[in-house]
Formats: structure tokens, sequence, C-alpha cells
């Protein structure tokens, strides 16, 4: 395929590993840490660890958004989709997530509820349009990268005069979680997880920006690298991360130029403005409560927002005890600490949220990595 | 057919194959069920076994061993490109009797229609079920037909069953795979899989990626006449490649080591794979094998398949290792190595 073979090229990563090779330092441990679950998956699919040294550690971050969505939204989602008459709408990776009784849309779909998966917001408007006798919902979910899709589809809907479509927002943001992240006590006061620098997002940054990383570069001393999704983009940024700290720098750096502009997509920003706003604070799975990290519906377009219309309660789930979903999203553990991870907890029967999206870090390691019976990495939290 | 020959011919109208639909009565044992029968199945499925009007067939008995096998079909939606339910239904069975190196012999197929279904539908699948036992000259002998509620079905589901005959001195099976073996493909990976995504009513791309659906029997005795000492066959069919790896490993207790840069798969395969999320090792087949043989053997096999028209894109894609996890592993393109798991649930697409 053109324009991403050449993104996967088997010689190519040969020599920029050798280049990552010859440049770490073997007297030091690097431990970089990949926000987005699109890098997860492309670490583990494409197996870079392998070409890595042994002192290259890889840290997965909180960067998917099906595992950050908290219990409680699932929640109310399935409540939803049970509601007689009414459309639920829902990327397919939401699907499978369990709540704590093991109920999820894709069983409560087999008892009855109208759940479907749809690949874009405009798909939900679509069935809104040819059901006006149905309530439609919009499961809508994800970073800024699907944020602007659906700031498009309620504009639609108002524009088509949709009465019977809603969006259930559970839209986040990247930069106050990894702010969230890099505050933790763990990084910040105990040392516990050492983190020597980021690979930025690919497709949010598109939206957003390199600019919004600038902070975290400056006020942490952390160098960022915007990478895209494909092997050779995370390769190469890991080789210049590993250059920014050989020399000390803590810069934001763009791998990603084929799309991401420092001032990332204006359209699509003023578009999210003028449909949402923030939300004082957000739950976010694994990390607790996170302020100003997601947006909501604003008032001007409250005839859209599922959560005014089936006046949606605030449900909190605590995840299972024996779960180190948090932990490892924070960089604190890797899936292999974790007690119940491969035997309670496979994706079949999913019990933490890294374990439900293939972009988890619990799911690709079980099932790209389990063949490495010595964890490439781990860190104890005491 | 069943119960056919108990009621003599005397409709006062024939069959309304353009424009009629299913109906209960189709179902209900009486005049309409024997007319349907009549001049829709027997019509097309014509042979001597169906003409004595039993509610069975009686054939001779073979020497040595035989197989046996059946397979329900519920695909949607009903045609596709490159085939139909009809020809899928013939396919999958005969596929599965040939993968245990048998010729298959007879095949029965059951019908559950539903209430209003159109016959030029129902006559279409039919006839190119006719085709597709012509074709592989494996006549379907007896069968059923049931009809249900408008609501209760999708339209149509056919059950066929299939038996055959086994050579002497063939034993395929599962688990046979050893250490050191090598695994071969027969052709490009995921095609029928996609053919069936791109017309998915949520989904509906464009595509020239047509189904697979093949007999398979006839490639599969070339390559015994050349190598009888094939240790497994499978056709992956649901879930593809990597779960039948994984199903084969598991009963022959070893492990694979897949070559990612060897994998047949047509680039609009993995275009389509590419921008759905999805992976073309989980996509389906029906007209794919997948043979495991000693590596003396991989060479011969693997040019007698290539010289077949079912096996022109054929490739060694990997071998059986040691490996008491029973991981079907694979080395990627890009020099690393992964798990290739068993899918869990669904194949879902991810999010961004």
């Amino acid at each position: 395929m053109k324009y991403i073979d050449e993104f996967r090229d088997g010689d190519l990563a040969q020599k920029i590993a050798a280049n990552i090779a010859s440049e770490a330092d073997p007297r030091r441990n690097y431990h970089l840490m990949e926000f987005c679950g699109g890098h997860t998956h492309a670490i583990s699919r494409y197996g870079i660890v392998d070409l890595l040294p042994d002192n290259v550690h890889m840290i997965h971050g909180p960067g998917c958004p099906v595992c950050v969505l908290p219990v409680g939204r699932v929640e109310n989602a399935i409540q939803l989709a049970r509601i007689p008459g009414l459309i639920l709408c829902s990327y397919g990776d939401m699907l499978r997530i369990p709540t704590a009784n093991g109920m999820s849309l894709l069983k409560a779909k087999a008892q009855g509820a109208d759940v479907r998966m749809v690949y874009s917001s405009a798909d939900a408007v679509k069935i809104a349009q040819e059901n006006p006798q149905h309530q439609v919902v919009f499961f809508a979910i994800g970073f800024e990268t699907t944020t602007p899709p659906t700031a498009v589809a309620i504009k639609q809907a108002q524009a088509l005069g949709l009465n019977n479509f809603t969006v259930f927002c559970n839209h986040v943001l990247t930069p106050s979680a990894i702010s969230h992240i890099l505050q933790s006590p763990e990084v910040r006061q105990l040392g516990l997880v050492p983190l020597d620098g980021f690979i930025g997002p690919a497709h949010v940054s598109t939206v957003i920006g390199s600019q919004p990383y600038e902070y975290f570069a400056e006020e942490f001393q952390k160098p960022v690298v915007i990478a895209g999704f494909e092997p050779l983009d995370v390769m190469q940024a890991i080789l210049m991360l590993i250059r920014q700290i050989n020399e000390g720098r803590a810069e934001v750096e763009n791998e990603f130029t084929r799309a991401v502009l420092p001032t990332g997509n204006i359209k699509a920003q003023l578009l999210v403005a003028e449909v949402f706003e923030l939300r004082r604070t957000f739950e976010w799975r694994g990390l607790g409560l996170v302020p100003y990290s997601a947006l909501k519906i604003k008032s001007d377009y409250a005839d859209f927002d599922a959560e005014q219309r089936f006046q949606i309660p605030v449900v909190s789930i605590a995840d299972n005890k024996a779960c180190e979903c948090g932990a490892i999203l924070r960089g604190v553990k890797q899936p292999q600490d974790c007690k119940i991870f491969g035997t309670a907890c496979t994706p079949e029967n999913p019990i933490g949220s890294c374990m439900v999206s293939s972009e988890g870090a619990c799911a690709a390691y079980y099932s790209y990595g389990r063949f490495r019976e010595k964890p490439h990495a781990t860190m104890k939290e005491n | 057919m069943s119960s056919a020959g108990k009621i003599r011919p005397g409709y006062t109208r024939s069959l309304d194959l353009k424009n009629g639909c299913v109906e209960m009565a189709h179902g209900s044992g009486g005049r309409a069920m024997a007319q349907l029968i009549d001049q829709l199945f027997l019509a097309a499925f014509d042979n001597e076994f169906l003409r004595k009007m039993n509610d069975q067939a009686c054939f001779q008995s073979f020497n040595g061993r035989m197989a046996m096998s059946t397979d329900s079909h519920v695909v949607t939606p009903l045609f596709f490109p490159g085939g139909n339910i009809g020809s899928l239904s013939v396919h999958g069975t005969i596929n599965d009797i040939a993968m245990s190196g048998a010729k298959p012999c007879y095949l029965a197929a059951s019908f559950i229609l539903e209430e209003g279904f159109p016959l030029a539908d129902l006559k279409r699948i039919v006839d190119s079920m006719a085709q597709a036992a012509q074709a592989a000259q494996v006549p379907i002998v007896t069968g059923d037909t049931k009809v249900v509620e408008k609501g209760s079905g999708d339209g149509v589901f056919i059950t066929t069953t299939g038996i055959g005959t086994v050579p002497d001195g063939i034993n395929i099976s599962g688990e046979n795979a050893r250490p050191g073996d090598k695994i071969l493909v027969s052709g490009t990976l995921g095609d029928h899989g996609i053919a069936i995504l791109s017309l998915r009513e949520n989904l509906s791309f464009h595509t020239s990626i047509q189904s697979d659906t093949a007999a398979l029997h006839d490639l599969v005795a070339c390559m015994i006449a050349v190598a009888p000492n094939i240790h497994v066959l499978r056709d992956p069919t649901r879930g593809g490649i990597a779960t039948t790896l994984n199903e084969i490993a598991l009963q022959s207790s070893v492990g694979m080591m897949l070559y990612e840069n060897k994998l047949p798969i047509r680039e609009p395969v993995s275009a389509a794979c590419e921008f759905l999320g999805l992976d073309p090792l989980y996509i389906a087949n029906e007209g794919k094998l997948v043979a495991i043989c000693a590596p003396a053997d991989a060479g011969k096999l693997l040019r007698a398949m290539q010289v077949h028209p079912l096996g022109e894109n054929a490739a060694l894609i990997g071998e059986v290792i040691e490996d008491t996890h029973c991981f079907v592993q694979m080395q990627t393109r890009f020099g690393g190595k992964r798990v290739v798991d068993w899918l869990s649930g669904e194949q879902l697409p991810r999010i961004c």
C-alpha cells in the first residue's frame, strides 16, 4: 500500500535500531512513555521492543479513550440503550466494555436493546434521519481526534432540524491527562515512575497542534516528540528522544511533520469551541477525578445533549480491587505485575479497562506479547 | 425429497418463480410443498437418488474409512461478489470433507426458509447450489425444507451434510503437526470476509475483491498425489488463518512461527483492513486451505499447489516449532516478533 508500506520498512527499521543502539548510553536507563493507545498498538503489533536495547523501556500511557472511560459512564450508556424504542449508536470498541456486574452494550444488545455499531458520528445522524419515530443517542467518546466530528454531527442535526438526535458526550482532553500524570506524587516527589520523555500523540496533535505540549517540556523539563502511528514513526521518535535526553534538552519536537502543524487544525478547534465547553472535573478510569479534563455540550446546543434530555445521573463504580489498571495507566506498574493479568482477566473476560481494547496496555501485551516470558521492564510500587 | 412421493402432481398453476414468495404452506407437507420440491429443488438438483422421491438416499457402502461433516450457513448478505449462500453451502461442506484427504461423494441439503422470501431469490440460490454440486461432481442426494414465520429467520438458512471416502494410507488430522514441519497456504487471505464486509449496510465501500468460495477437493487430490503424508489440512474459514493455526497448535501441542512477509494478501484486502481497523489474519476465507507437512515434502507440495488453478498463489508461510504454551507467533516484516492470538469475541474495529 502506497504511503503506508514506506512507514513499515524493515530495512529502515534496522538502520534506526542500529542508531538507537549506538546512541543510547549503556550506563543509564531511558524510560519513555507513549501516551497514545495507537502507539501502544503499533509497538506491540510490530514487535518494536525487540528492536530496542535493554535499557530503553517503553511505558504505556493512558491514551486509549475506551480504557479511560469510567465504568459509571458505560453503565449510563447501557441504561440509555435499555429505554424502549431508543437506538444507541456507538463506536465498535466500546461495545465489549464490561461494567461491574459483567453487563456490556453487546450483552444488552443480545437481550434486546437496540445498539448499533457505527464508524462515524455521521452514521448516527443518518440513523436518526431514517428513524424519526425513535430517539437516537450517539455515545461520543475519544480524545481531541473524535471531538470535531461529534461537533459536526451536532451542527448537522441542528441544520436538519432533527429532534430525535442527542449526543452522550464523553470527550476528554489529552494535555490535562499528561499534566495529571506528571503532577502525580509517584512521578513528582516519590520518583517511583522514572519518566524521561514522552512520545506525543499522533492524530490528537493533528487537531491541537504541537504548541500545547510546550508547557510540559518547559514546566516538567521532559522532552516530547510528536510521532505518527506507523512503526517507523515510533522508532524515529525514540531515537529523537534519546538524543534530547543525552544532550540535556527538553523540547517539543515534531516527527509527524507530514500531518501536524504547530497550530494544529484551527477550523476544527473553532468548531469544538463553538459546540463544547470544559467540564469542571471528570472521572478517568485509573486516574480518578481530573480537573478540566473533559468537554460537555454548551447550553446553546442543550437540545442535542443526551445528559439533559434523559437526565443521566452521575454513577461512580469502583474498579475490581485486584485490578491494577490504575497503576498501569499511570505507568507505575506493567501488565505482568498484576496478579489477575492473563488469569482472571483476559480479553474474553476483561476485568480491567486495559484488557478491553486492543489499544489497552494489558490487551496489547496479552494478544501480541505473551511469548516474552520475562517482562522487558519492571518497576515496583512500594 | 421428504414426503414428495406421496402426492401426485396436479397443480392448478405452476410455481410463480418470478414474483411469488415463500408461504407457510410451502413447509406444511401438503400440495404446495410437493410443488416447491418438484418444480424448484428436484428440477435443479436432478439425479437418480432424488428422482426416487424417498425420504432418504440409499447407496452402496464403501470399503475403508469414511469422512462425514455438516455445516450450517447463515451468511448476510445472501448474495455477494463471487457467490451466494447456495454455492457457499456446497463448497463449505465439500471442503470440510476434503480436509481429511477424503473424496467427497454425496451431499444432503436442509433449508430453513422465512415466510415471504422471494421465490426468485430462492431459485437463484438453488441454481447456484446445483451448479456448484455439478461442477464438483458431488450430487445432492437428499434434503429437507422447513418454513418459519416472517421475522423468525433471515431469509434462508442452509445446512449441508456430506459424506466421503478416505483413500487408504491417508492420515490427515489436526493433531499431526510436528516441530520442524512447514506451513503452506493455498492462496490469498481474507478475500471472502472483505467481499462480505464491503456489502454490509453500515459500511458499504467499493472493492474489486470477490469472495474466494470454491470447492477444494480436487486441489487436495492433486496434493495427496505428490505428498500422501501431509500431516494437517484445514480450511481457514471463520476466524481466519489465525484461528485455524491456533486450533491446530493446541491440538498438536506445538507452537508456530509465521513470516509476515510471506503471507499472500491482496492489496485491496490489506487496504480495506487498514481503514476498517481489522487484521487480515482473522478474516474469513471460503476457498483456501492450510497444509502442514514434513520439511522434505514442502517443496513438491508447494509446486503441486501452484500448478492447480485454485493454488496459483500458494505460499510457504511459516513453520511449526516447539512451544509448551502453544503460541502462534509471527516474525513481523518490521523485524520484531508478536503473538498471533485467538480472536476474542467478534473482531471489532478500533476507534483511532
